[in-house]
């Protein structure tokens, strides 16, 4: 198995599926002749061409919903949101349109439609631009929402989106992008709503995603230096979501911290927490815990930023009180 | 030309033009036919929303039909096009039986989109219907990307899209003109704009929503070329589509349309007072009413006469009572419809 940066494993998979299918398309702002933002796009328009690497205006409304009307007549759009912060310009034709023309019309059409790109705090990006939205995403039918947390998430998990017959929101993390991995070949792919155990443990189950991953891991490898063998979760898909693989997980440990970049009401942790509660309240031993990210909009200052945000030693603590060797106060 | 002496060169022309216009005339009829039934229809909606028949929002097309009318009779069978929400004519005129439209107005399992749509979400897509939208000016995008994905396989098929004059107001609306525009450049986007200006969005008129009441003009911020056009006059508007689409058809460039109209009914089955315009205007408008103009222009020419008039209502009659009949006798869809056609069978 090759190994690739997380960036690279999106680019590849970008021009197999290219190469394969030419009902595939990307459209975006600055994807071509600027070579995208992040450089996921990089070169794509000299192979492609203009018709296929679609530069768009800053308009997402309008390219977001002539997505979904390529989609609706056959093409397999692959969008490019320069952040996902951005998308809330977009968020009427996503969840209005994309999410629910199949359902409202009888099942007559198909959205095989791609929104990808990177979700989450960068570093300093201040606070328009390190919001966290999948939780927001989630919440409505019709869309899956997956946030590969490797390399080899990123090449199996858009496979899936691109090849599939629904909209995806697809949430990358820039501070992921660098990042390398080793990434299966061929027709690797990864189905939605399977979720990976990344490093299995039997003292406390830490679910996780996207860049939240490797903090749990590194928050891991710190337990394991006390003694505690912590089971790490890599969700993958937000919606569908793996509850088998959760629940079965703390049903063995008996203790669950559940971890999330964003805001902690409303957010995906609370539904994970109640997924735990539903499927294995009789196994726990202690309170779920959340980790989350501080409750307030994301400051410039780099200091601040970094407690605005969730660390390894967060995690830590909180399965030090998921097993009562810390206080809940302390 | 017109001061210079006849010659023996002119009568036939002359009577080619007679001709065309005799072929016109002729080729009205049937559009006359289906404009009566859909008013016919649209009235008993209106009943039938009184009734408690229909649920949720009512948005009725009388006064408009010549606008539908006249476009779709130009629409090719393969071609495609969107609406937004007052889109019941829309779908008997392309072919809908009015049967399958009223079950899905009372929310069976036989109306088109299985009842799970309803009066805004009108779908036909084997017929090239691809919707009936709810948000203003939330459709227009999906025009132009399919638009785009016709251009793009190489097929020389088309795309309407028709909006309101509210819906030109909405950031979508020039996000996708501007987007149209640039690929219009390239031939990649076969997309006509109908603006039906009813004169009203809502309750707010186009004087009080728009700085530019010339709405067709507003399509030259975007280099796409347009005209405005009488939209209670079939012919003129037959006529416009007839002209235009060829060009559209064969450049992939799009065009825009503003037709002139009038909305009889109020906004929706709600709007009951109606204080945001005077009886007298209504009246006025009725005055225009574009199935009385198709009826004088068909009866001076012969085609059509009182009895061929009765005998066309009491045939819209008989239909819109089997469309009542058909939709109260659909079963509801099943429980099982809940939770169906949220993701593909493959995902």
């Amino acid at each position: 198995m090759p190994e690739l940066t997380y960036r690279d494993a999106l680019r590849s998979t970008l021009i197999e599926e290219m190469n394969r299918d030419s009902s595939v398309v990307l459209l975006g702002e600055d994807i071509g002749i600027y070579q995208g933002t992040f450089r996921i796009t990089a070169e794509l328009l000299a192979r492609y061409g203009p018709q296929r690497v679609i530069d768009t205006p800053i308009s997402e409304a309008g390219f977001v919903g002539a997505a979904i009307g390529m989609a609706m007549l056959g093409l397999r759009p692959v969008v490019e949101m320069m952040t996902w912060n951005f998308s809330l310009l977009a968020f009427d034709q996503i969840v209005n349109n994309a999410a629910k023309v199949r359902y409202f019309s009888g099942g007559q059409v198909d959205v095989p439609l791609v929104i990808r790109g990177p979700n989450g705090a960068g570093v300093q990006l201040s606070a328009q631009h390190s919001q966290s939205l999948e939780a927001t995403y989630a919440h409505f039918p019709g869309l899956f929402v997956v946030a590969p947390a490797t390399p080899a998430d990123a090449r199996g998990l858009l496979r899936t989106a691109i090849r599939g017959t629904d909209p995806v929101i697809f949430m990358e993390h820039a501070a992921l992008y660098g990042t390398k991995g080793e990434v299966p070949n061929g027709d690797f792919a990864i189905p939605f709503g399977v979720a990976e155990i990344a490093r299995p443990g039997r003292d406390v189950t830490v679910v996780a995603y996207s860049r939240m991953v490797s903090v749990s891991l590194a928050a891991a490898a710190r337990l394991l230096e006390e003694g505690i063998e912590a089971e790490v979760i890599n969700l993958r898909s937000m919606r569908p979501l793996d509850r088998e693989t959760i629940i079965d997980s703390v049903r063995r440990t008996h203790r669950a911290v559940v971890v999330q970049e964003q805001w902690r009401p409303y957010g995906a942790a609370a539904e994970l927490a109640a997924t735990i509660a539903e499927g294995a309240f009789d196994y726990l031993d202690a309170p779920v815990e959340r980790v989350t990210g501080a409750d307030v909009p994301m400051p410039y200052a780099r200091n601040l930023e970094v407690l605005a945000l969730p660390r390894d030693e967060d995690i830590v603590r909180a399965v030090r009180r998921a097993l009562h060797r810390e206080d809940r106060d302390g | 030309m017109r001061t210079r002496d006849r010659d023996e060169g002119e009568a036939p022309v002359a009577s080619a033009v007679d001709d065309r216009k005799a072929g016109e005339l002729e080729a009205a009829l049937p559009w006359y036919r289906l404009m009566v039934i859909a008013r016919r229809f649209e009235e008993e909606t209106e009943r039938a929303f009184r009734r408690g028949k229909i649920g949720g929002y009512l948005h009725v097309y009388s006064g408009q039909e010549a606008v539908a009318a006249g476009f779709l009779a130009e629409l090719w069978k393969d071609d495609i096009f969107f609406t937004a929400y007052r889109d019941h004519a829309h779908a008997l005129f392309r072919g809908i039986p009015p049967g399958e439209v009223m079950a899905e107005l009372f929310g069976k399992s036989a109306g088109v989109a299985r009842g799970k749509g309803g009066s805004m979400h009108l779908f036909d897509v084997r017929r090239g219907f691809y919707g009936g939208y709810g948000i203003v000016g939330g459709h227009i995008p999906l025009a132009a990307g399919a638009a785009y994905a016709l251009r793009y396989r190489g097929e020389n098929r088309i795309c309407l899209c028709f909006l309101g004059d509210g819906a030109m107001n909405t950031g979508v609306f020039h996000e996708t003109a501007n987007m149209a525009g640039l690929w219009g450049a390239q031939g990649l986007c076969p997309l006509i704009f109908i603006v039906e200006n009813n004169e009203f969005a809502m309750g707010t008129s186009v004087a009080r929503s728009s700085a530019v009441t010339d709405l067709a003009s507003r399509f030259s911020a975007y280099a796409i070329p347009h005209e405005r056009i009488d939209g209670m006059d079939f012919l003129a508007v037959r006529s416009a589509a007839a002209r235009v689409f060829p060009e559209v058809r064969a450049s992939g460039k799009p065009y825009a349309f503003e037709a002139v109209t009038y909305r009889f009914a109020g906004h929706g089955a709600a709007d009951l007072f109606q204080p945001y315009r005077a009886k007298d205007d209504v009246e006025a408008a009725h005055r225009r009413d574009p199935i009385v103009i198709l009826e004088r222009q068909l009866r001076d020419a012969g085609l059509l006469d009182d009895a061929r008039v009765s005998a066309i209502q009491e045939e819209a009659e008989r239909l819109i009572t089997e469309a009542v009949q058909f939709a109260e006798q659909s079963p509801p869809p099943s429980p099982e419809e809940l939770h169906a056609h949220i993701y593909g069978e493959g995902s």
